[in-house]
């Protein structure tokens, strides 16, 4: 289970006026138990959904409070829990560090299969699972983005995490490949968490967090959460076009 | 698990590109070259590389390079790939070829090309038939005694991996930034390439930073060590 018990966010900002730095809010105070299955997470650019799927596998530190998976706290146990919570980024080239996918997914499994050869057979058939052991021996660019993005879900699923966290894995990808994605996810065994801007995603999902300016603004049905997220939006649009702040 | 969707991208590519650069990409193979233990290999390319500087003479440069050559035909890596991504460094042998020969006279032309092509090509060889993750362990068996002096020997090898991985990245990100200044009409001025190459380069090391630490590569176990309130960028400002 994913707890957050009262977590603050905060970071140094410049001063654009030249002055001292200035502390900011990314996340203001939140508490939240994350039990169901699928929880998607969903709110406008720069909103701080992504600090919050930081959070959860101890990429981003609460300031205050503490962040606990399984009953480990990110901040003091933070490799176990790495172990625990599998991430996948936006954009796979930033995650993939080899230049095969065969070379990849072995990467992840240097913890669990110290022998280079099972380490091989492993990572094969690890690709076999997701449709990529045509593409195994490839080199990683000659691979089109829909099927990065997928070797970037095989490698972290490699080690079987416990949750994996997905922080808008489908933003850059086209439709047949956002259907491919989608329908892996709703797939897995894991607990998931999802960060997105995907509403039909976040339509199948057991549970939605509406995040607005560092805050939960609301937490509830897909349904409800995705009318209330669409309100807020349309407000805001409506803000832009006026020119009054955002 | 899933069908892919292949995109027209995805195939009929050449198995190297053509800015992968003296890095090479592993060649598949069940060659006795890529059956050798990549430590033994390392060692070769060592011994190749410091007998090049030892021995004098034209005779015994051209047998280092013959013995490299005969590497390639055992290995069956085809030679013009492997060359293919060194086009800069021949290029630069050349111009010391050049050199040489009018301040050596030809002999010495002939060593130092022999010399430098056996060393390269047979870095090129080591990583076409050495995947990876074999090199790396080789690597961090290498960097071992390092232990000694506060380095984790996993941590130094994955470094030399990430390394050669960037420099594909690095001149990607240069001709991207290069064509996006000629696309504004500022092609001939340096800084329109340089420095959003360079912010791009930084942006990408934060990137694979981050998505190392979400995989928990290079990180030892046990618990975090406790850190100061301040070291963390995101913890600073409570």
């Amino acid at each position: 289970m994913i707890a957050l018990d009262a977590v603050h966010v905060t970071a140094w900002s410049p001063d654009p006026a030249g002055g001292a730095d200035r502390v900011v809010t990314l996340l203001h105070p939140l508490s939240l138990r994350l039990d169901e299955p699928r929880v998607a997470v969903i709110g406008a650019n720069g909103s701080g959904k992504s600090t919050l799927a930081r959070l959860l596998n101890g990429l981003v530190l609460p300031s205050s409070g503490r962040v606990t998976v399984d009953g480990l706290d990110t901040a003091r146990d933070g490799a176990a829990v790495r172990r625990l919570v599998g991430f996948v980024f936006t954009d796979p080239d930033a995650q993939i560090v080899m230049p095969t996918p065969v070379e990849d997914v072995a990467l992840s499994l240097r913890r669990t299969h110290p022998d280079a050869r099972e380490r091989a057979q492993a990572a094969r058939a690890v690709l076999a699972r997701f449709g990529l052991a045509a593409r195994a021996d490839q080199p990683v660019h000659s691979l089109s983005g829909g099927q990065r993005q997928l070797l970037a879900l095989a490698a972290v699923l490699a080690t079987e995490p416990r949750v994996l966290v997905l922080d808008e894995p489908t933003t850059l990808l086209d439709l047949a490949w956002r259907a491919v994605v989608d329908d892996l996810v709703a797939g897995l065994e894991q607990q998931v968490v999802e960060v997105t801007h995907d509403l039909d995603a976040a339509g199948h999902a057991d549970r939605v967090l509406v995040v607005d300016e560092g805050r939960v603004v609301h937490d509830g049905a897909p349904d409800e959460a995705v009318r209330h997220y669409r309100t807020l939006m349309a407000a805001r649009a409506s803000r832009v076009r006026d020119g009054s702040p955002s | 698990m899933t069908p892919t969707p292949d995109g027209p991208e995805a195939t009929g590519r050449p198995l190297r590109a053509p800015w992968s650069g003296p890095l090479g990409l592993y060649r598949p193979g069940t060659s006795p070259v890529h059956r050798a233990p990549g430590g033994a290999k390392l060692v070769a390319l060592l011994v190749v590389t410091t007998l090049g500087v030892v021995l004098q003479g034209v005779p015994s440069a051209l047998v280092l390079l013959a013995l490299v050559l005969l590497a390639y035909a055992v290995a069956r890596v085809p030679l013009r790939g492997s060359a293919g991504g060194l086009t800069a460094t021949l290029l630069g042998i050349g111009v010391l070829a050049v050199f040489r020969w009018w301040s050596d006279g030809p002999a010495g032309a002939i060593e130092l090309t022999a010399d430098l092509l056996a060393a390269v090509l047979l870095a090129a060889l080591v990583t076409a038939t050495t995947r990876s993750d074999v090199l790396l362990d080789t690597l961090a068996r290498a960097a071992r005694p390092l232990r000694h002096v506060g380095l984790a020997p996993e941590q130094v090898s994955l470094a030399i991996a990430l390394m050669l991985r960037t420099v594909p990245v690095l001149v990607v990100s240069t001709v991207e930034s290069r064509d996006a200044a000629r696309a504004r009409g500022l092609g001939r001025d340096p800084r329109a390439v340089v420095v959003p190459a360079a912010v791009r380069m930084v942006g990408h090391a934060h990137r694979v930073g981050e998505a190392l630490a979400a995989r928990g590569l290079g990180e030892p176990d046990g618990p975090t060590p406790p850190r100061a309130a301040d070291s963390h960028p995101l913890r600073s400002g409570a």
